[in-house]
């Protein structure tokens, strides 16, 4: 049963994938795939769960982990910094009636 | 901690993820929608650690902060231009974090099913991590960045497919940790990886990008299925249908199915067909009567205004000329770089405002009523021969038509042909002046004859 949850989640989440990103404009591109590669770092709870479990499990599951661990988090922290950065620059026309002073 | 907790708070995290990703799709709200996208990440991980399971706290705080602090110096050193190779960099190691996931989860399960999933994870973590070492190592000019053929290419490549799914099914018959057959399974993953991105040039990384993109976020979700891990599962089918989507972009940007992308080796041979002609080389001083004479001008940059740096002299000139009343306008082509929305990044750096930036689309219906189009380091994108020469291996693409504009400038080293290895009949116009040199230094001179 639970392979069919599994199944029916994996299915509509890339249903939902397609629709959220074939609305954005290309100007986005850049940031967008940064961002979307920052989310798909989100194996690092996985690599947290693997590095973690403890000294019962061998050494090589604790030093695979640990490199998981690594990996999974310049992912993330790289990815969300480095997108928010890049859309910092990201400014619209001025407009005079708009200006912050 | 209570399992069901967590799992709620997976929940949560999905849902700030998909919001995230929603925000994204406007430049007003897409930093925003990144911050929601990074507090669902901060949430799930947070409520992870809390997990029973999580007993050595030692080696998860060492991975933690030796991770965060080459993400925070990666994120904030690297030079924008250099952009298409730290997504890469970034994307590789996600994959490679997929893998070793995978992998540790045959120390608590060898179940059938888990090593399917484990399988899976494994080949297409690999092949991400090293594919992006090496579309890495293009971008960044350590490795050629033209397509690399060798003989019996497809014949190793077929062989090598054939190892992977025979050890594949050796390895699913009896799983476990330190099966022999795993390791193979890695190194086969690793090297078709490496085998496939060398023979894919330069001018196709964006192609190759979108795709390793999403193929690092199908390697979360199978190692999402290899744990039973709802969370992985779904932000990694997310990450890999947003990355399925660009690839499409990316390919019908280039007339130009996928697989020709990946295994045509395209601009290795030179085209056969020369234009011949004489081109009209044009002084900074000429070019400038002329742009001073212009009511419109719209630029149209290429990977060459990022080799040149060029972004920032670019904005310069823009804005001389706006404040001289005329129109100016920039034409980006969906592949014009090495990653989908290259220039828009360099041009936004230089103070750009993106609502100038005009799609292919957008401008192609106006450009027969604009004065000059300053064409700067691009190539293929502009070549007419993608609409008239049938023959030309380029036929079909969609371009930006500069050839429209009264006048064309473009700025080039010189009369080589792009990417593509097709000769540019746009160079040998009537109405096409070519304006030698740096792309950087041309635009400076051109700067300076404004000012005196």
């Amino acid at each position: 049963m639970e392979i069919v949850l599994f199944a029916l989640i994996l299915a509509l989440a890339i249903f939902l994938g397609f629709e959220l990103i074939s609305k954005v404009p290309a100007t986005l591109h850049t940031p967008l795939m940064s961002g979307a590669n920052a989310i798909s770092g989100i194996t690092l709870v996985g690599a947290l769960l693997a590095a973690g479990t403890g000294p019962a499990s061998a050494d090589l599951a604790t030093w695979l982990g640990t490199a998981a661990v690594i990996f999974a988090t310049v992912n993330v922290v790289g990815g969300y910094l480095v997108t928010d950065r890049m859309l910092g620059l990201f400014k619209q026309r001025d407009k005079p009636n708009e200006t912050n002073d | 901690m209570n399992p069901l907790f967590i799992n709620a708070v997976y929940v949560v995290a999905a849902i700030l993820f998909i919001l995230g990703l929603k925000l994204l799709s406007k430049p007003k709200t897409a930093r925003k929608g990144n911050f929601l996208s990074a507090l669902g990440m901060l949430i799930a991980v947070l409520v992870t650690l809390l997990s029973n399971e999580i007993v050595a706290w030692s080696t998860i705080g060492i991975g933690i902060a030796i991770g965060t602090l080459i993400g925070v110096f990666a994120s904030r050193l690297v030079a924008l231009t250099a952009m298409p190779q730290l997504v890469a960099v970034f994307n590789g190691l996600g994959g490679g974090a997929s893998l070793l996931v995978a992998w540790v989860a045959l120390f608590g399960s060898t179940d059938r099913l888990v090593a399917v999933a484990v399988v899976l994870s494994v080949v297409i973590g690999g092949i991400t991590f090293s594919g992006s070492s090496i579309a890495w190592g293009k971008l960044s000019a350590i490795l050629a960045s033209k397509p690399m053929l060798f003989w019996g290419q497809k014949f190793i490549n077929a062989v090598m497919l054939l190892g992977l799914i025979t050890c594949a099914v050796l390895f699913t018959l009896d799983p476990s940790p330190t099966s022999p057959f795993l390791y193979a399974i890695v190194g086969i993953a690793l090297l078709l990886g490496i085998l496939t991105v060398l023979p894919i040039g330069g001018a196709d990384m964006p192609v190759v990008i979108s795709l390793l993109n999403s193929y690092s976020g199908l390697a979360a979700c199978a190692a999402g299925l290899a744990i039973n891990n709802v969370i992985l599962i779904v932000s990694g089918a997310l990450v890999g249908a947003a990355g399925i989507i660009l690839t499409n972009i990316m390919c019908k940007a280039m007339n130009r199915s996928l697989a020709n992308v990946l295994f045509s080796g395209f601009g290795a041979q030179k085209a056969t067909t020369k234009v011949v002609g004489s081109a009209n080389p044009i002084t900074p001083e000429d070019a400038y009567l002329i742009l001073e004479a212009a009511n419109s001008v719209t630029f149209v940059p290429g990977y060459g205004m990022a080799v040149a740096q060029a972004q920032h002299v670019v904005h310069e000139l823009a804005t001389i000329l706006e404040l001289r009343g005329t129109d100016v306008t920039y034409a980006i082509h969906p592949v014009a770089g090495r990653m989908p929305g290259h220039m828009n990044v360099l041009l936004a750096e230089a103070n750009v405002p993106y609502d100038q930036l005009l799609e292919m689309d957008v401008i192609n219906p106006k450009l027969s009523s604009i004065d000059v189009a300053v064409v700067i380091g691009a190539n293929d994108v502009v070549n007419p021969a993608a609409r008239e020469d049938e023959t030309s291996p380029i036929y079909g693409m969609p371009i930006i038509n500069v050839h429209d504009a009264r006048t064309v400038f473009v700025l080039k080293r010189s009369l080589a042909s792009g990417f593509s290895g097709v000769d540019n009949s746009l160079f040998f116009n009537v109405n096409t002046r070519m304006l030698f040199g740096d792309a950087k230094q041309s635009i400076s001179a051109l700067i300076s004859e404004f000012k005196n």
